[in-house]
């Protein structure tokens, strides 16, 4: 039996992806969802990574307006291409395949995640919060180190490291989609497996060791699968800072269910929505004058500020 | 039983409980005093495992605390601590049923959600059990949790200063309640308590501690004196009888 609401953002969804395909298609039909097709999977594959991780990121630090991004993912994505600019020259790194490209980006994400759950391993308490300030230190120390390589870096190349540091969303690599859809398969399985300590997680660290669950354990396999849907989602369209916490929050809104077996695919659904229908309004409403990231940025940071601003006492 | 043995817990540099060595037995309910700082919630959160052993063991029963399976120590110890913080927005009812956990890993049965109704009306919650937690004042939300512990059906409960916030009538209405859980259904009962008074009227053992260490136990009548009072919390306070009970003037 699937909940209702479930099934509705999945209809709203198959609109959305119907409407996207097929809104101004203009002679050769093959010709044209070649090129939607992929793009709608992309899309599809990027929405369900950053809501997925986002929920879970939020249940572990239970902190309802942080996303993974405070753990200096997007930071630590520039670092990287600045990097690779850096030493390859920008040509260079531009014709490094896509699959390298990526395997470089999930390794070094995980990599540093590790690092961070390191810190985990301490005392049981505080380690969420000395996590999360780990995670801004580092992000100040990727960002200051981006931006020295930045000034090292000969100004043309420098156009290479932007044209990355930006999420873009109109152009996926078809052997990219097929890498990520098979990892985040499998981080959907184990996150869906998961489902029922999440919600005991989120009753807090007593309450969660009262009632039986291994909560170190739960922790790192949460985080690490946190990091490879957030290297996923960075590896195909780049840093969406903001998108995850917009989406969760229109969720948690919308559906007011704290139930991962409900919150999880509401979350990726609305999230998928949101990517698709904005794209498509770009796309054949506004023709792609602005990129979708920086509406997305502009709405998600007025939504933080609102929850920020909502939580202070009048 | 619960065996402590050997332990000793620091802070840094800063020893909190010196070499405890203290057996409760099973059945009643035992509370631990103390003046402020004496090592108790810690001690407690070690025999919940809430703060990791570091030096000696813990038993309850046959199962070693930091050793034994963690859902098995769920369905034999349930913990109430003294901060609960929940971050989902739950009904008492979703809350109650939680303590269903350990035993059912989040499938609930139908014979669960009859205990839960059960307990339910044994709390007098029935007119809260669809509200949301955040629209409950700190009794009630209180009283929710130790529901929650009660479903879990656990041989022995651990409360860490449960009587905080709380009024007279909560405060007595809950150590009736545990009073009761101990002699019906034979439940160990282990509870940090501020008040003295409501140690000697409730419990059927204390255990007093000071300065990391347990320094008397034994029963309230023959414990409680003005000479425990003057040595243990550096205060000379009477201590009259009333009805058989000993009674500290404020």
């Amino acid at each position: 039996m699937v909940d209702k609401r479930v099934l509705g953002l999945m209809a709203l969804l198959v609109g959305c992806a119907a409407l996207y395909l097929l809104l101004g298609t203009r002679g050769n039909w093959e010709f044209a969802l070649s090129l939607r097709v992929p793009r709608l999977i992309g899309l599809i594959l990027v929405g369900v990574s950053v809501a997925v991780s986002t929920v879970l990121f939020q249940t572990i630090t239970r902190n309802q307006i942080l996303t993974p991004s405070i753990m200096g993912f997007d930071a630590l994505y520039i670092l990287i291409v600045s990097i690779g600019v850096f030493v390859l020259g920008g040509v260079g790194f531009a014709t490094l395949s896509d699959v390298m490209r990526f395997g470089i980006n999930l390794v070094a994400l995980v990599g540093v995640a590790v690092i961070l759950f390191g810190t985990l391993l301490g005392q049981a308490r505080q380690d969420i919060m000395r996590m999360i300030l780990t995670g801004i230190i580092l992000g100040l120390f990727f960002r200051s180190l981006s931006s020295l390589l930045m000034r090292l870096t000969d100004p043309n190349e420098y156009t290479y490291v932007q044209a990355y540091s930006y999420a873009r969303f109109n152009r996926f690599e078809d052997s990219l989609l097929t890498i990520s859809a098979l990892l985040l398969g499998l981080c959907l399985i184990a996150v869906w497996r998961l489902r029922l300590h999440l919600d005991v997680m989120a009753l807090g660290y007593e309450a969660a060791v009262n009632l039986g669950l291994n909560m170190r354990r739960d922790q790192i396999i949460g985080l690490c699968l946190v990091a490879v849907m957030v290297a996923v989602a960075t590896a195909l369209v780049g840093p969406v800072a903001f998108l995850g916490l917009l989406v969760v929050s229109l969720t948690r809104s919308l559906i007011a269910d704290d139930r991962h077996a409900i919150l999880l695919p509401c979350s990726a659904l609305v999230s998928c929505v949101v990517l698709v229908s904005g794209q498509t309004l770009l796309e054949r409403v506004l023709g792609l004058v602005t990129p979708l990231t920086v509406i997305i940025d502009l709405v998600g940071g007025t939504v933080f500020l609102w929850l920020i601003y909502r939580k202070i006492p009048a | 039983m619960i065996c402590v043995k050997n332990v000793s817990f620091a802070i840094g540099q800063q020893a909190i409980l010196d070499d405890i060595n203290v057996d409760i037995p099973k059945g009643g309910v035992v509370a631990l005093i103390g003046p402020n700082g004496a090592g108790k919630s810690t001690l407690l959160s070690l025999i919940s495992r809430l703060t990791p052993v570091q030096t000696g063991q813990v038993f309850v029963d046959e199962l070693r605390i930091g050793k034994c399976d963690n859902t098995a120590l769920a369905r034999r110890l349930a913990i109430l601590p003294q901060h609960n913080s929940f971050s989902s927005r739950l009904t008492v009812r979703d809350l109650i049923g939680f303590g269903r956990f350990p035993h059912n890993r989040g499938r609930p049965t139908a014979q669960d959600h009859s205990m839960i109704s059960d307990a339910i009306d044994l709390f007098h919650l029935g007119p809260l059990a669809h509200r949301f937690l955040e629209s409950l004042s700190g009794g009630q939300r209180q009283k929710a949790c130790v529901a929650m512990t009660y479903v879990q059906d656990t041989d022995y409960l651990l409360l860490d200063e449960p009587l905080n916030n709380l009024d007279i009538a909560a405060a007595r209405g809950l150590m009736q309640v545990l009073r009761r859980m101990a002699q019906r259904d034979q439940k160990t009962i282990v509870i940090v308590l501020h008040d003295i008074n409501f140690a000697a009227a409730y419990a059927d053992h204390l255990i007093v501690m000071k300065a990391g260490r347990i320094i008397a136990q034994g029963a309230p009548h023959d414990l409680i004196s003005q000479k425990l009072l003057h040595d243990v919390f550096e205060t000379d306070a009477p201590v009259h009888l009333v009805e058989g009970v000993p009674v500290v003037l404020p």
